[in-house]
């Protein structure tokens, strides 16, 4: 047995500033591309898609969390994938149920939250090494922040490019939301080339790029703040002990 | 004494990159007159919005990236842009779709990417792309040569030009392109009885009223370019060699399921205008002279295969993209020998 310390697990703060923020799975590890870009033509479209991986996310992390001191180290993969099937089902079953429209519109994408790399990938890296709690709470906030970004995706795109917001909201949140669809354009814009996979490519690059400046900003004034020396100053090399 | 070895060149006469794109402006006039002689001022119109809208938004990116906005605004490349836009726009478009094309053009295709040199696609290309998948209508209404107008009836004048594109209706002056006319026209027929029925082919010597000299003058231009060493004649040879090539082993003798006749293709739509100004962007094309030979001929079979089988009556556009994509691709297997090896290696290729 070695003599060092284990080390202590991430802190609830750090795990939820690097689902959010700083390892967001659509901005930063770049997973889940597929519905990312398949199902953002609408705030509605995006927002079932969200919250349905959210709820699997949060699954299958407290599963595997609960067993990963039963799981073979050979056999894990497969077995995080039944797990992750069998959420699927169940939040296919239950959109089937409650949400059937919009189960319609995003057809085959929800039987494919299963290959969404994402959720193998936390299962993989975070939750099998953590605790119940710890890895429920990362799947929550990874969940949150790839709902996040398909949200802002899919207001982007329905706004700019069919010139609608919030439109058929009653599919997901029941007969009160039908009129919360809003027309700032009038009713005759449209720009197609933004409801098109194209357009899901442009503005996912511009989110990566606004999250990319945003950061390097912040970066660039905690240097500031800490009074670094400017890039290229020199400074005396101290290497070994003068006598 | 010391005596300094220098090889040779021993005299340079480089042009600046400003002066390459001055001289392509120059080559595009005799196209931009053609153009506006055959379909009014819609044409000029256009230049002068792009040209303003890719001005303004090349200025406002190269600030935002903090750099000299003087400097670059003084290489030209942005007005190039913008009139490779304006000529392949149609007249008398309104105005949005020519900002809009021109606006994407500037700051998605080429400063996005990190501006001149660095766009991995033609500006002007994606730019038409853009506005072509979002506006089909728009995109599609174009004008009626001079001489088939109404009789009595002559183009919009300026006044009337600046409020068609400023949203009133152009329905007096709207026609097909012969593309258009070939592609939803034909309908089972002999390729020669349609040519004689359709008052657009009939008057025509090659390729439809208007649209056989705007594709002359293009490929004057263009030559002159050639003549002054601006691009070297590998690609655009090979892109016209293909897509004749291609004419001419589906022309089927002119039946009704004909491709369309070799002059058509060759001098209808855009097809000059992308083998002589567009192809040879030195930034997105392939870089050696095997690969331009490749990159070329790719391009040409393409542009037929979207005339002829596509969704969309032209094809230039996207298979110009396409061809930038495989750009990169086509480089590795072609790069040249280099001197004292047995054979030329790929790019990517190990050295042993």
């Amino acid at each position: 047995m070695s003599d060092t310390p284990p080390t202590a697990g991430p802190g609830l703060a750090e795990v939820a500033g690097n689902g959010l923020w700083h390892n967001n799975p659509a901005l930063v590890q770049l997973l889940g591309l597929c519905p990312l870009l398949a199902v953002t033509t609408t705030v509605v479209n995006a927002l079932g898609l969200g919250l349905a991986t959210l709820l699997v996310l949060v699954g299958s992390n407290a599963m595997v969390s609960l067993i990963r001191h039963q799981i073979g180290d050979a056999v894990r993969l497969p077995a995080f994938v039944l797990i992750i099937a069998a959420f699927v089902t169940c939040a296919e079953l239950l959109m089937k149920a409650y949400a059937y429209e919009l189960y319609e519109i995003l057809g085959i994408f929800i039987p494919l939250i299963v290959t969404n790399c994402a959720i193998l990938g936390r299962a993989e890296a975070f939750a099998s090494k953590q605790p119940l709690g710890l890895a429920v709470w990362d799947g929550l906030m990874m969940g949150l922040g790839f709902l996040a970004v398909l949200l802002l995706l899919g207001a982007i795109r329905e706004l700019f490019g069919s010139g609608t917001l919030l439109a058929n909201m009653q599919l997901l949140l029941g007969s009160g939301a039908s009129d919360w669809v809003v027309r700032p354009f009038g009713s005759e814009f449209s720009f197609l080339v933004l409801i098109l996979p194209p357009g899901a490519f442009l503005v996912t690059g511009l989110l990566i790029a606004a999250k990319n400046a945003i950061d390097e900003r912040r970066e660039a004034r905690r240097k500031a703040a800490r009074g670094q020396l400017a890039k290229g100053a020199k400074r005396v090399r101290t290497t070994g002990h003068i006598a | 004494m010391v005596f300094k070895p220098v090889s040779s060149p021993h005299r340079h006469a480089a042009l600046s990159t400003a002066r390459v794109m001055q001289w392509v402006i120059a080559a595009l006039l005799p196209g931009i007159a053609v153009l506006t002689w055959q379909f009014g001022w819609g044409t000029l119109i256009n230049c002068a919005i792009a040209t303003a809208t890719a001005l303004l938004c090349e200025a406002a990116m190269v600030a935002l990236r903090g750099r000299s906005i003087r400097f670059y605004l003084n290489d030209y490349s942005a007005a190039v842009t913008a009139l490779l836009l304006a000529v392949a726009l149609p007249p008398l478009a309104p105005w949005w779709l020519v900002v809009i094309a021109t606006a994407s053009a500037i700051v998605i295709a080429k400063q996005s990417y990190g501006g001149l040199g660095y766009n991995p696609f033609n500006p002007a290309m994606v730019g038409y792309v853009v506005v072509l998948i979002s506006f089909p209508l728009e995109m599609s209404s174009w004008l009626s040569p001079q001489s088939l107008l109404a009789a009595g009836t002559s183009h919009a004048s300026l006044g009337e030009s600046l409020a068609v594109v400023a949203g009133a209706s152009a329905d007096g002056w709207t026609g097909a392109t012969p593309l258009d006319l070939f592609k939803h026209g034909v309908n089972g027929q002999l390729v020669d009885t349609f040519y004689a029925e359709q008052p657009l082919f009939s008057g025509a010597a090659l390729a439809g009223v208007g649209w056989e000299w705007v594709n002359l003058a293009f490929l004057a231009g263009g030559l002159v370019l050639l003549g002054r060493g601006i691009f070297t004649w590998h690609a655009p040879l090979a892109m016209l060699a293909s897509l004749a090539l291609m004419a001419a082993l589906f022309w089927d003798g002119g039946s009704s399921t004909s491709g369309g006749s070799l002059p058509l293709h060759l001098f209808s739509g855009a097809t000059m205008l992308g083998a002589l100004f567009i192809i040879t962007d030195p930034v997105s094309s392939a870089v050696s002279t095997r690969g331009r030979l490749v990159y070329g001929a790719l391009i040409g079979v393409l542009i037929y295969l979207i005339r002829v089988w596509g969704n969309y009556p032209d094809g230039v556009a996207f298979a110009i993209l396409l061809g930038n994509f495989a750009a990169p691709f086509i480089d590795n297997y072609t790069v040249p020998r280099s001197y004292g090896h047995q054979r030329a290696r790929r790019a990517t290729e190990h050295p042993q």
